[in-house]
């Protein structure tokens, strides 16, 4: 088995992109729905959502406000799972409802330097 | 309500009343005389067979026998003194401590000491099961014999598992007290994890001995209401493990039959739930809510709950579903696995059985008999032939022939049965 992260990235700015609290409570639902999956496969590892404000760094003390801004979609949270290969890790990041949004996506990275 | 008879009234004393005369001479002696403490729990218990065998019981039995332990205990310290005494006469002074020793037997005393004990029986230096062995017979005052029954093994085997964890306890060097503030989360976290495994041990025992059974949870809910009463124990998570214990022994009556045979949930009678320790859940789950902190005892108890509402829609089976997708995030079993899967294919419905079933796949728990029962369960009504197959497979997994029954049951149903 080996490790990978899945990052998760939506617009997290735009106002008339946010869900109202009901939507989001429809989205967390598939979400979790989702990740239960994965959970009851015995792979996953942990993961966490991101708060919407942060701060970018930049070399020369620059700092401005994040999340990132350069484009519109921000890292919105991230989960480590376990799977057989990269493959399977593509998979399992399918069926992720975040990309039920447009311009939204996943990126499946492995970690690597783990056990 | 004295109890004339003394062979009716005896073993309930005991257990009562056995934990709590050890813990206190124990931490009197201190932990290395362990056994000292339970010979002479065990003589004051005889003596009291005896006396009140002939003369009676007398009006306060727990006082009396307090006094005798009592007796007994300060009887041994000072021949244990008068020993040491001789033996080091030409060493040193010969005033060496002759005085009167003193037992105390306040209410508090006897409290910590057995809150103390708690701490010490689930110390994580032995083994969970010796930790649960110990825990029956120190903290419990069951017999050998009944700790036996327990578990189908032999009561050798129990002797030598609580030799080897007294033992352990001494060569750890473990002192009677409550952990302090940085490490008693921790520590906790392991007696919870006992109280929890000897709930369970009655809940899903081996044992078809349904007194010995119903005894080991009522014991576990009696040593987690003492972390309730003190209150560097009374914390969130501790009422959660109560809430969850007092929901799940609710079902007791309804889940065991004349025969012993367990009742499925979906087959309980629901008019046998009962309805006390279903409000008593509820209160502990209400204590539990103080604080931040989701721990996986909450998120049982919250599943819990919803399995002792009588209804059947879809927002209780919604509930289970996600209580149990944050349970497997936060620490993956392949029971959990299994009942995630279960609600989910009861939120899905007939119509996404299919989907459900893909999910079920996904688990690949291919040695474990409930995976397949639940393959079984989700495939009769649309493809009784899998169905079947799952539940044989089922079979060739179960190694105790009440699981063997149970699931020849279900075939029964599946060939001669109404559809769905």
């Amino acid at each position: 088995m080996e490790e990978f992260i899945l990052l998760f990235r939506l617009d997290l700015l735009t106002k008339e992109a946010q869900p109202s609290p009901e939507q989001l409570q429809v989205y967390m639902k598939q979400y979790h729905d989702w990740v239960g999956g994965i959970a009851a496969q015995n792979k996953f590892i942990g993961g966490k959502g991101l708060s919407t404000e942060g701060k970018v760094l930049k070399p020369n003390q620059v700092i401005t406000d994040g999340p990132f801004a350069e484009i519109k979609e921000s890292i919105a949270g991230y989960i480590m799972i376990r799977a057989k290969d990269f493959e399977e890790a593509v998979n399992l990041a399918k069926d992720c409802p975040i990309l039920n949004g447009e311009g939204n996506s996943v990126e499946v990275r492995r970690i690597t330097g783990g056990s | 309500m004295v109890d004339t008879d003394p062979d009716a009234l005896l073993p309930h004393l005991f257990r009562n009343e056995y934990s709590r005369i050890v813990a206190t001479l124990v931490k009197r002696f201190g932990l290395d005389q362990i056994e000292i403490a339970e010979d002479l729990a065990a003589e004051t218990f005889l003596t009291a067979t005896q006396t009140w065998g002939v003369g009676g019981i007398p009006v306060n039995p727990t006082a009396w026998l307090y006094q005798v332990a009592k007796n007994k205990a300060i009887n041994y310290l000072k021949r244990e003194a008068r020993l040491k005494a001789k033996i080091t006469t030409d060493l040193t002074s010969p005033s060496s401590d002759l005085s009167e020793p003193s037992i105390d037997l306040s209410e508090k005393n006897i409290h910590d000491s057995v809150l103390q004990m708690i701490f010490v029986v689930c110390h994580p230096s032995i083994s969970a099961e010796a930790q649960i062995s110990l825990a029956l017979r120190v903290l419990c005052g069951f017999g050998i014999d009944e700790i036996a029954a327990a578990f189908l093994v032999n009561k050798e085997t129990v002797h030598k598992r609580l030799f080897r964890a007294k033992e352990k306890l001494r060569e750890a060097g473990i002192q009677m007290e409550i952990p302090g503030e940085t490490h008693i989360e921790s520590r906790l976290d392991n007696v919870m994890t006992i109280l929890y495994l000897l709930f369970n041990e009655g809940y899903y025992s081996v044992s078809q001995n349904r007194t010995i059974r119903k005894d080991l949870c009522l014991e576990a809910i009696r040593l987690g209401s003492l972390l309730i009463e003190n209150k560097n124990t009374n914390l969130p998570a501790v009422n959660a493990l109560m809430s969850l214990m007092c929901f799940h022994i609710s079902r007791f009556e309804a889940r065991i039959d004349k025969n012993g045979e367990l009742i499925l949930y979906e087959d309980q009678d629901t008019a046998l739930w009962n309805p006390d320790w279903i409000h008593k859940g509820g209160y502990f789950l209400h204590q539990a809510s103080r604080g931040q902190k989701i721990s996986k005892y909450h998120l049982e108890a919250g599943i819990a709950y919803w399995h002792t509402q009588k209804t059947d829609d879809n927002e209780k089976w919604e509930a289970i579903l996600q209580l149990y997708n944050q349970l497997l995030q936060l620490e993956y079993s392949p029971i959990a696995a299994l009942n995630r899967t279960y609600a989910l294919s009861m939120v899905k419905g007939p119509e996404q059985r299919l989907q459900a079933i893909e999910e079920a796949k996904k688990l690949n728990l291919v040695d474990n008999q409930f995976y397949f029962i639940l393959l079984g369960e989700l495939y009769s009504g649309i493809d009784p032939v899998s169905s079947k197959n799952n539940y044989l497979q089922a079979m060739s997994l179960c190694r105790t022939a009440a699981d063997k029954l149970a699931i020849r049951k279900k075939l029964d149903k599946l060939v001669y049965g109404k559809p769905g």
